[in-house]
């Protein structure tokens, strides 16, 4: 047995820490949070040239082709380092659907711009309120084009390519969901920019006018597609989850140690040790359930929707917990905007809810764990 | 990434299956199944006997102590090999519970320290299950702290005179020998007076009474001591420099990764998917599906985390205060997940006993929590240890550290 990622993955995860170290310090992150930039333009780029972007992307369409596990070092450390950029929808979104269910042509045309940096793309689901859900979507698709709207999607007033998930029939079934490919410089969709709890990363309303899609995937095939992406997002995202909190964690750790009051590092009273022990072990257990759904992604075992449900919900607890109990070690200084301390927990916080929230994944784990009983 | 054994550890794992399949005391093996925290026992046999003779047996084929030298009753096996026999052995391994402190404390201590006679004499019956070993550390006066002890060993010519009072002795009542921590010099600060012995437990002067726990069972003792003799050749390490024989004995224990922590979870899965509320299946409540997912995240982060340290001792790297979690987690776990399902069942859950819901297995693991959040470590003892030897934080300040042992107050309320 061996669970743990190898020497070579273990080299790409302190390459991509060395990089994002010198070329996002918390400083470029600011410049996107005070609302300068809408993302980090030289970053992306650099994310390209390093070769982050497309190194799960098959090397026939212009990626390294390495694969998911070398995928999750590097979203580890985008999380750690609250990289400014649109990589979870371009990277864990569009591009994983691209790789289910597009075409030869499709995957031909989009992945290698991909995995140049050249395109950002993203999936809109989301109608307002609510969770992942067959029944939430409303916007309608048909003879080729698409009306209505969806928000909250991620980076979606800079996306080039949205992968629209759209309504095709009003059985009551899941069959009635399909996915659609809309060329946003092509027209036809409006985007908003919205307030959001995390401004490192862009919030969007999309509104669709008779706007021209081509499908993806097989027709009413959408929500089954929607579903392994989701479970594929969830484990990449936990891996930027874990990211986060180990660097909440280190933040915490550091200032109990450098901070003296009553004539001693606080780091030396039992109440702030053991917050700080607590938020090791919730990364830690945070960590090991992240590792599981790495290993059922790379595999793409049968293990994975409850695999990868685990690895959300510890993910995300971890990094609610760590974000959270970091400003509290942190004291007053941590509510300042001057220290780094709320960046993560926004981070966290906006984490929490992009793929659906807790208590929808608590519901999706319980159901996964029946159905493997039951078999 | 893999779970994959190494063909080498194949080999292994299907020659300690064959064994295991061919041997073990099978009539026993849904009761142990069954068994829960605070619960086990055997309905028609006496469990430290079938206990003995399992060990015995696993003695006698070379599968003792796997990873113990040959010559002392072990098998010379990899740390590696000795994880594969624990998730083979299975339900069986709960049979080794009354060998675990002689195997895992008693036995490296006596390999670290005593003489290779001594190593030869009392190490293969240890390994076998012939003779039982219990730990004397604990006092009434040191627990956590436990280089706060008194009981004193005093020296009268080839022999150490021993007065005093243990607690909390796991197992004492059925142990054969005991390693024991004394103060042998009181004028100097705590950690410095202390030195380890091991002795026969039928000495004269050697009295064992029953703890009765809040549980209603007696697991633990009281070790009372008056005038005990213990040769000198039966001292472990040099005078004085018993703190450090003790955490020889202290790390150790960490060395028992893999072996599975309870958690309470499959018990508490199992239940919610039986069990009827007045709208329908309690696994279809919302409320219900929100705590077992929680608790589901934490058994699973658990076994994961133990999967990677097991992976780390593959590759050669010691286990290290890290495995701490374990224990933490799954003691306060355990303690809420029992609360949970006696909640679930009303008024009823009041009700204890082999013919209450669930055969009762949810109010016994209740009784018996408050005590794995307690021994071997309090859960405010693995936080330290995780905040001082983990997160690298700055000790406690200890306001005893350098008094003599004789001038630390005794008394909070003067």
């Amino acid at each position: 047995m061996n669970f743990d990622f190898s020497d070579d993955q273990k080299q790409l995860r302190d390459q991509a820490r060395k990089f994002l170290a010198e070329k996002c310090p918390p400083k470029a992150v600011r410049v996107v949070l005070d609302g300068k930039e809408t993302y980090d333009r030289a970053l992306w780029k650099g994310f390209a040239d390093m070769g982050f972007l497309g190194v799960a992307i098959p090397e026939e369409y212009g990626g390294a082709g390495a694969g998911h596990l070398e995928l999750c070092v590097i979203a580890e450390e985008v999380g750690r380092a609250l990289a400014p950029v649109p990589f979870s929808s371009t990277v864990y979104l569009a591009a994983e659907a691209l790789m289910l269910a597009g075409s030869d042509a499709q995957k031909q045309v989009w992945l290698p711009k991909i995995a140049s940096g050249e395109t950002i793309g993203t999936l809109a689901l989301f109608e307002g309120t609510g969770n992942p859900s067959p029944k939430a979507i409303k916007l309608e698709a048909s003879n080729g084009v698409l009306n209505g709207t969806k928000k909250p999607v991620a980076d979606g007033a800079i996306a080039d390519l949205i992968i629209v998930a759209a309504r095709t029939a009003s059985t009551g079934r899941d069959s009635d969901i399909s996915l659609f490919l809309v060329d946003a410089k092509a027209g036809g969709v409006e985007a908003k920019a919205l307030t959001n709890l995390d401004p490192t990363r862009g919030q969007a309303e999309l509104t669709f006018a008779n706007c021209k899609a081509e499908p993806l995937g097989a027709a009413g095939e959408g929500w089954s597609i929607i579903s392994q992406v989701l479970d594929r997002a969830a484990v990449l995202t936990a891996f930027e989850q874990v990211g986060g909190s180990d660097r909440a964690l280190e933040m915490g750790r550091d200032y109990a140690l450098d901070r003296i009051a009553f004539g001693r590092p606080i780091g030396s009273f039992q109440a702030v040790k053991h917050m700080l022990a607590d938020m090791y072990v919730s990364a830690t257990l945070a960590r090991s359930n992240a590792y599981y759904g790495a290993w059922a992604l790379s595999t793409n075992a049968p293990e994975l929707p409850e695999a990868a449900a685990s690895a959300r919900i510890s993910a995300t607890q971890a990094y609610q917990h760590c974000g959270k109990n970091n400003i509290q070690v942190h004291g007053g200084m941590g509510f300042t905007w001057e220290f780094d301390c709320h960046m993560y927990y926004r981070r966290a916080n906006a984490l929490a809810l992009g793929l659906g929230s807790l208590s929808y994944w608590e519901d999706q784990l319980i159901d996964r764990m029946r159905k493997r009983n039951a078999a | 990434m893999n779970f994959d054994d190494t063909p080498q550890e194949a080999a292994f794992r299907a020659e300690a299956r064959a064994w295991i399949s061919a041997n073990a005391p099978k009539q026993y093996e849904d009761e142990l199944r069954a068994s829960s925290l605070g619960r086990t026992a055997l309905k028609n046999a006496n469990i430290l006997e079938v206990a003995k003779a399992w060990q015995k047996k696993k003695a006698d084929a070379g599968w003792a102590c796997l990873h113990w030298p040959k010559e002392y009753g072990g098998r010379g096996a990899s740390p590696i090999e000795r994880v594969i026999w624990q998730q083979e052995e299975g339900p069986f391994g709960k049979l080794s519970a009354m060998f675990i402190i002689g195997h895992g404390m008693c036995g490296p201590t006596v390999m670290a320290y005593a003489s290779e006679e001594h190593k030869r004499q009392y190490l293969p019956p240890l390994a076998s299950g012939e003779k039982v070993w219990c730990q004397l550390f604990s006092e009434p006066a040191g627990g956590s702290d436990v280089a706060g002890l008194r009981t004193r060993a005093e020296k009268r010519g080839d022999e150490w005179v021993i007065n005093g009072q243990k607690i909390w002795t796991s197992g004492a009542h059925y142990s054969d020998y005991g390693i024991l921590l004394t103060r042998t010099d009181p004028t100097v600060p705590k950690h410095k007076g202390l030195t380890m012995f091991f002795l026969d437990m039928k000495s004269p002067g050697v009295e064992v009474r029953p703890i009765k726990q809040a549980s209603g069972h007696s697991d633990f003792n009281e070790v009372y001591f008056t005038d005990v003799v213990i040769p000198d050749s039966q001292r472990l390490g040099t005078v004085n420099d018993g703190w450090n024989v003790a955490l020889t004995t202290l790390m150790n224990e960490r060395m028992s990764i893999g072996a599975g922590v309870a958690t309470g979870f499959p018990e508490l899965f199992d239940f919610c998917s039986s069990l009827m509320l007045d709208d329908g299946p309690a696994i279809e409540d919302r409320n219900v599906r929100s705590k077992l997912a929680n608790w589901a995240v934490k058994a699973s982060g658990l076994k994961y985390t133990s999967m990677r340290a097991i992976s780390a001792l593959s590759k050669g790297e010691r286990p290290g205060p890290e495995n701490s979690i374990g224990k933490l987690v799954a003691g306060s776990m355990v303690q809420d997940v029992a609360s949970y399902a006696l909640d679930l069942q009303g008024a009823a859950g009041v009700l204890s006993g082999p013919e209450a819901e669930f055969a009762g297995r949810f109010q016994a693991m209740l009784l018996r929590a408050p005590g794995t959040r307690v021994e071997g470590g309090t859960d405010e003892i693995m936080r330290n240890i995780i905040a001082e030897r983990v997160l690298g934080l700055p000790g406690d300040i200890r306001v005893d550290k350098d008094l003599p042992f004789n001038q630390v107050p005794t008394k909070g309320r003067a």
